[in-house]
């Protein structure tokens, strides 16, 4: 085979095929920087009026206004789960109209993007505590001090006496605690921890509050299903995954004290409260980069959260930015008519009218 | 492409091989005269096609090259601002900045070592189950089968670990290791069994490279000479002993190869082993314990990595594990070299 003579004309035509081939192989290979932690950025956009990226956790929600949205006015948006921090680093870029992240960019994130960007809280989410506690049948009811020194491995033993006093007339075993954690990086996590930051000055010194952490102890499952999975099989751990897969895949939730004394059950209204509770000590020109952890009011539960989308104040494409203003003035009307048929907790009226207000200013004007 | 990659592996690299003169053919210049035109065709045709050609071989390890730089350039901060000692640090905090490799490097070694430990007898075992002791019905499903453990998808052996074998390895095979054996005397089988761990990593890895390993020796002990094996049965040996004597140490190199690859695919599998090593960067010389290995380091911090330096700090791991690899690799070529010289030297 090696020896047989080519003939010359077919030769010259393969191997300018196989250069041209290559060529382009190898500039592809080159253009792959931009889409770093985005696995198909950028390719699935045509046809889409919009284009989005950011948070996984309000993926279901977000997809159906989108699918909804279009049908109303036939605008279409494309959103691509990436993850939080992929879309914050992808709104940076430029390389999508407007990002989604489950915690506020901080002010070192904001101070790199090309113009201001204002947080629209879109719905709250919320994060429960699993458990496997062999021969427990009622819901654990828990206080923000006592979740802080479980997961600081400080009450190793399911009977400790500081669970017992907190769940009068339920048989605790002897059983050790086993911590389970998310082990990829989630906003799920940052809520958690900014949780236990708020109520525990120890949690708030030594592993602090972030998507991921320095654990003191357990081990750690990746998402929702691989903490949920681990808490199911092994006798005596607890983990923590958001509310709304709690509720899906049937798993038990302990009830959490809040700041006002009482033990709240995670429900989606006792997270819209949450909300709301802290609506009401907002400043009047704030830009909604607020936690909501230990709110105060009666009924709300503590470990709860916006979801945020990320939108330019001031877009390159006037078009394309008065295009995502329009949606999220629907979203914020209309759209939240469905969040709690998908376990997510809409906004508190309080915070919509705010919010309403403010798109407003920004739509009459780039001035604000 | 393992078939095409073993008969090469035993005559040599193909890069060793003389390659096409970009000269004519003996049989055309006779004809150079006669046929002017088509021949100066034919000149130029092979030059494009030689430059072509080499041109192709270049872009893959150019590639790699690329690859390797643009991650230590990106890893580069972390490097220097940790030095040394984010080689030999356990500490792992994302919220304080304060980076350290040293125990996913310790989990990836251990697990692939454990995966190797267990996979590599298997995998021979099977091979020379196929090669010389199955009928020959027999031989194609079962190499059919085997092989097919190699096409299923990594998150499904995630799935089944999770399933199946951790609550296997924590109901029994765990306690039955520390308790009934009394192994838990030793450091290595002590602690409590929770199930994901480094044991729990290393099982899966072994049934996960055990389908390469396998198929590269059955290949490379089919291609054995039968001659080799007719000389050792002529002079009395059993069937045991010709195996043993004549056809491994003839199938020696190519069996390594096997090995390596497997290694290989040991090193970097990421998505089983994140769902069973209980991902906690810490060095345990327990292997009831979690632990945490690079690959999945990577894959569980990447996509939410907002500081710079802990962006940084993964893609230094990116590039430690790049450089592992290659090590590895460059030592198993040298085994595999020393292997087939000294077998080399035997045979003549």
């Amino acid at each position: 085979m090696q020896r047989r003579h080519p003939s010359g004309l077919a030769s010259i035509i393969g191997s300018a095929l196989a250069v041209i081939f290559v060529l382009a192989a190898c500039g592809g290979a080159g253009d792959q920087k931009t889409a770093a932690g985005a696995p198909s950025a950028g390719s699935s956009s045509g046809g889409a009026d919009l284009t989005g990226a950011g948070a996984t956790f309000p993926y279901p929600i977000y997809s159906k206004w989108f699918a909804d949205y279009a049908a109303k006015t036939g605008v279409k948006i494309n959103y691509q789960s990436i993850g939080s921090g992929g879309g914050i680093r992808q709104l940076t870029e430029g390389t999508v109209d407007f990002g989604a992240s489950d915690a506020p960019m901080t002010d070192a994130e904001l101070a790199k993007t090309k113009g201001p960007v204002l947080h629209v809280p879109t719905v709250l989410g919320a994060v429960v505590l699993t458990y496997n506690v062999p021969g427990v049948t009622q819901p654990l009811r828990l206080t923000g001090d006592v979740i802080a020194d479980l997961f600081l491995g400080k009450i190793a033993k399911w009977n400790d006496p500081r669970i017992k006093a907190l769940n009068p007339g339920v048989s605790l075993p002897a059983t050790d605690v086993l911590i389970v954690h998310r082990s990829d990086g989630s906003g799920t996590t940052y809520i958690f921890s900014d949780y236990l930051a708020a109520v525990s000055p120890t949690w708030s010194a030594a592993p602090g509050k972030g998507k991921e952490l320095q654990w003191p102890v357990g081990m750690g499952g990746k998402g929702n299903e691989g903490v949920a999975g681990q808490v199911k099989q092994t006798p005596g751990a607890i983990g923590y995954v958001e509310l709304a897969y709690a509720k899906q895949n049937n798993l038990p939730y302990a009830t959490v004290k809040n700041a006002s004394g009482a033990f709240v059950v995670p429900t989606i209204a006792s997270v819209t409260a949450a909300g709301a509770g802290a609506a009401a000590s907002l400043p009047p020109n704030t830009d909604f980069r607020v936690s909501i952890v230990n709110a105060p009011g009666a009924d709300a539960y503590p470990i709860s959260s916006f979801t945020y989308l990320l939108i330019n104040k001031t877009p390159a494409d006037a078009a394309k930015g008065k295009k995502i203003l329009d949606f999220v003035k629907w979203a914020l009307s209309d759209g939240e008519q469905s969040a709690a048929s998908l376990d997510y907790a809409p906004l508190p009226a309080a915070i919509v009218t705010r919010l309403s207000a403010r798109l407003d200013s920004l739509s009459a004007g780039p001035t604000s | 492409m393992t078939g095409a990659a073993v008969p090469s592996e035993r005559a040599g690299s193909p890069l060793d091989r003389p390659t096409i003169p970009p000269t004519l053919p003996p049989g055309a210049t006779r004809g150079r005269r006669a046929l002017g035109v088509r021949i100066q065709g034919a000149v130029i045709g092979d030059r494009v096609y030689t430059a072509a050609i080499t041109f192709f071989a270049l872009c893959v390890p150019m590639l790699l090259i690329l690859i390797a730089i643009e991650i230590f350039i990106a890893g580069w901060p972390a490097l220097h601002k940790f030095g040394f000692s984010f080689l030999t640090s356990s500490a792992w905090d994302p919220v304080n900045g304060n980076f350290g490799a040293a125990p996913a490097i310790y989990g990836t070694l251990v697990s692939s070592t454990i995966a190797l430990a267990i996979a590599t007898p298997l995998a021979i075992g099977v091979a020379i189950f196929l090669s010389e002791f199955a009928p020959q019905w027999l031989r194609q499903p079962v190499a059919f089968l085997v092989d097919l453990l190699a096409a299923v998808p990594s998150v499904v052996y995630g799935l089944w670990g999770i399933f199946v074998l951790l609550p296997i390895l924590r109901t029994s095979v765990m306690p039955f290791l520390r308790d009934t054996l009394h192994l838990g005397v030793l450091p290595f089988f002590s602690g409590p069994a929770y199930g994901p761990s480094m044991l729990a990593a290393g099982l899966i890895l072994s049934i996960m490279v055990l389908p390469y390993i396998s198929s590269v020796s059955r290949e490379v002990l089919l291609a054995v000479p039968r001659s080799q094996r007719e000389a050792a049965l002529a002079l009395g040996a059993t069937k045991w002993e010709t195996i043993w004597g004549a056809v491994l140490p003839y199938a020696k190199s190519g069996i390594i190869g096997g090995v390596i690859l497997g290694l290989g695919r040991a090193l970097g599998e990421t998505m089983a082993v994140t769902m069973l090593i209980g991902n906690r960067p810490q060095i345990s010389a327990s292997l009831f314990a979690p632990g945490y290995t690079m690959a999945s380091l990577i894959a569980n911090e990447f996509s939410e990595a907002s500081g710079d330096l802990h962006l940084s700090a993964l893609m230094a791991v990116g590039f430690v594990l790049f450089v592992i690899t290659l090590i590895v690799n460059a030592v198993a070529r040298w085994l595999v070299w020393q292997v087939s010289r000294s077998s080399g030297e035997k045979m003549a």
